[in-house]
């Protein structure tokens, strides 16, 4: 059951990661591309991790799965207004 | 089950490679700074299905990979912002 539960989970996962990758390459504005990538990423990253969540073999890989993917929101989240106000910085 | 994570693994780095398009066409700065994010989560995303196909102990290898994209974002913005100061909203120079 728990197979099934992964398999379906890390396939939705890859879908975003590579509609966020798509995101990156074909729209057309800075802060378009921003937005599509820390987005997408994020959710297949959050997707990704609760598909192997059900692969994990204890509560600690457990927690540090979760952990992983607390940080990565957190980081991108500040990293995409960061760069965003830079790169809006750039057009004045 | 775990070749299905190395497909997985596969097709995410056939993803990054779309990533680095952007960065040799980037036009502005910030265009190639996100495609280093994208690399850093991607990377990210990669490791942990290493980690659930091989060894688990590689988790460690994620976060500290998640921690540094986001370091290198930081470095990014202090790079563009006017004396490094990092706040790209302070209008020291007027």
């Amino acid at each position: 059951m728990g197979d099934v539960f992964s398999v379906i989970l890390t396939s939705a996962a890859l879908l975003f990661y590579v509609a966020g990758t798509v995101g990156l390459i074909r729209f057309p504005d800075t802060h378009s591309r921003l937005h599509a990538l820390t987005k997408a990423d994020n959710l297949g990253l959050g997707l990704l991790i609760l598909g192997l969540m059900a692969q994990a073999d204890g509560w600690v890989t457990l927690g540090k799965l979760l952990l992983t993917w607390v940080l990565a929101l957190i980081a991108a989240g500040a990293a995409a207004q960061l760069v965003a106000r830079t790169a809006l910085g750039d057009r004045r | 089950m775990s070749g299905w994570f190395m497909f997985l693994a596969t097709v995410l780095l056939l993803s990054l490679a779309g990533a680095l398009w952007r960065v040799w066409s980037g036009p502005s700065q910030a265009d190639r700074m996100m495609a280093a994010q994208l690399v850093g989560t991607g990377g990210v995303g990669v490791v942990l299905l290493l980690a659930a196909a091989g060894d688990w102990a590689m988790i460690d290898v994620a976060v500290v990979l998640a921690l540094l994209a986001a370091f290198a974002a930081v470095a990014f913005v202090k790079a563009q912002t006017p004396q490094g100061a990092g706040d790209p909203e302070d209008d020291a120079d007027g």
